[in-house]
């Protein structure tokens, strides 16, 4: 088969090409939510949601309602609940992201390992299945897009302000709480709808390693979250390709696809200060 | 006319330790006054609770005649150095431009008027050059000139600066104490905390001495006497054998378990 052909092929089959829109969708959207969450040392946050929304996808399967609310519902509480415990307990966040990661991920595990003929889907939920995406996902994907982008374009200068220096933000009277509150229900809500296509484990690296590439290759914040972006899409496109050709599991070679990436980016900056300094 | 600080029975503290207590405080419109004591002594929990970023204990604290928060607007603050993330990417120009935001107001966009502030306080701080530079590729002394600029750009009544020439080079100290005393001279109030005894005595008006409670209130003279300053640094005094003492004070290293707070 000629290489024209081995890019065209695949798109004949419209689960193909619905995957790769979704790549691209959830790419766009964890650059966007990714940036911040690199810049205010929260990836460890994003980790934790991710797992914490296992449990409200298994009750939302349970109980026959969309996994998106389910899990929506667990992310946030999860997101909100971490910063509020933070505020109140005295303990330092790790400490408490740490318990609340685990235990509602353990609360997951339970629920699930409770259903009968549960094995088949497990692969599911963690590794995610962006071959198996529908219109319907497709639609929410979008959706989220849309207005993810719409509301950091509307409170840009409040978020950037608020993301740099929380305490000169705070005595200027911006709501540096209520912010950081609006951007943990942003990154809950990107990790759960993009779980379908990544899963549980590797979604905290579609958030972190685009927008960590970005920072090493770019100077102003607007312009990190368009690199991004344009790194989460690339990775998404690639990475569904080698899965197809290569016959691996999607998520991982999506999340391989962009570790690489940072790999080569971070190799060629870092000898391009070395030859700068010599 | 009130004052524009006005402190009466403040407590503030981190956890379980109190950092400061007891405070009494009236600070005039129009006055440039330093904050001076030992690390732990308070300084910045002080700052800290007339931004509003910390809530107090115990007593009130009136900002131009209203409680705290009222007039955030009016205030502008700069935290310590060490308390920003300089390899945040963001140009010089969009650090200052943060000092219009509150004005602004949220779903809007800056106006001519607005981009004409941002340059027009660069300019006063010298950095318009650098206008489109990373923060992280600058000097100690630029970033605090950056911040300062920050400050100017948002037109507050009220300066609150966290170490403003803490570890600068002479020439950027004259630079932001000659901005400061343009500030005053126009009627602004300006706060500052400061480890620089020589630089509070000689560009101050006023000194606060803070140790835990206030030591003395008065003319920038009184970091210079000899009993103010026993009664505010205690042991960390060394008599000399002339007769004069050496204050033995690192800024960099606190002796409380909360260094990033002071």
């Amino acid at each position: 088969m000629n290489p024209i052909d081995l890019l065209l092929s695949p798109l004949g089959y419209d689960f193909f090409v619905r995957a790769l829109l979704a790549s691209a969708l959830v790419g766009i959207s964890c650059a966007v939510v990714g940036s911040f969450v690199v810049l205010k040392g929260m990836s460890f946050i994003g980790d934790a949601v991710s797992h914490a929304a296992f449990p409200g996808v298994v009750i939302a399967y349970l109980l026959g309602v969309p996994i998106i609310i389910g899990g929506s519902i667990a992310a946030i509480g999860t997101a909100l609940g971490i910063g509020a415990l933070t505020r109140r307990s005295g303990l330092r966040s790790d400490a408490v992201i740490g318990v609340l990661f685990a235990g509602m991920f353990a609360l997951g595990v339970a629920l699930f390992s409770a259903i009968p003929n549960f094995v088949g889907d497990l692969l599911g939920f963690l590794f995610g299945d962006v071959l198996g995406i529908s219109v319907g996902d497709l639609a929410a994907l979008s959706l989220l897009a849309t207005l993810l982008i719409a509301i950091v374009a509307l409170l840009w200068k409040e978020l950037l302000y608020a993301t740099f220096d929380p305490l000169g933000a705070g005595a200027a009277g911006l709501p540096v709480r209520r912010l950081d509150d609006l951007l943990l229900v942003l990154i809950a809500v990107t990790i759960v709808v993009s779980l379908q296509a990544v899963g549980i484990v590797l979604v905290v690296a579609m958030i972190t390693t685009p927008a960590a590439t970005a920072q090493l290759l770019v100077r102003r914040f607007d312009r990190m979250i368009g690199v991004a972006a344009v790194i989460g899409v690339t990775s998404g496109v690639i990475g569904l390709y080698a899965s197809y050709l290569l016959d691996v599991a999607s998520g991982a070679s999506i999340v391989l696809v962009e570790t690489l990436l940072f790999v080569a980016v971070l190799a060629i900056t870092r000898l391009r200060v070395r030859s700068a300094s010599a | 006319m009130t004052p524009a600080i006005e402190i009466r029975g403040l407590r503030a503290g981190y956890g379980d330790r109190i950092a400061i207590d007891d405070v009494d405080l009236s600070i005039a419109r129009g006055s440039l006054t330093a904050i001076f004591g030992p690390n732990g002594g308070g300084k910045s929990t002080l700052l800290k609770c007339i931004a509003g970023l910390m809530t107090p204990r115990a007593g009130t604290i009136s900002v131009l005649g209203e409680p705290v928060g009222v007039a955030a607007k009016r205030i502008a603050y700069v935290p310590q150095a060490e308390q920003v993330d300089w390899s945040f990417p963001i140009t010089v120009e969009e650090v200052v431009a943060m000092g219009r935001t509150p004005l602004i107001g949220p779903l809007r966009r800056p106006s001519a008027a607005d981009r004409a502030a941002v340059r027009a306080a660069l300019e006063r701080v010298d950095m318009l050059d650098a206008a489109e530079r990373q923060i992280g590729a600058l000097s100690g002394g630029q970033r605090r000139r950056v911040f300062l600029a920050r400050a100017i750009a948002s037109d507050p009544e009220i300066y609150l600066l966290d170490e403003p020439v803490t570890g600068v080079d002479p020439t950027t100290q004259e630079k932001i104490m000659n901005v400061l005393d343009d500030e005053a001279k126009r009627g602004r109030t300006v706060i500052a905390t400061t480890h620089d005894l020589a630089c509070a005595a000689q560009r101050f008006h006023d000194v606060v001495a803070l140790a835990g409670r206030v030591i003395v209130h008065g003319a920038a003279q009184l970091v210079l006497d000899r009993e103010v300053l026993e009664k505010t640094y205690g042991g960390h005094l060394v008599p000399l054998s002339g007769g004069g003492v050496m204050l033995l004070d690192d800024p960099h290293h606190s002796h409380g378990s909360h260094e990033g707070h002071e």
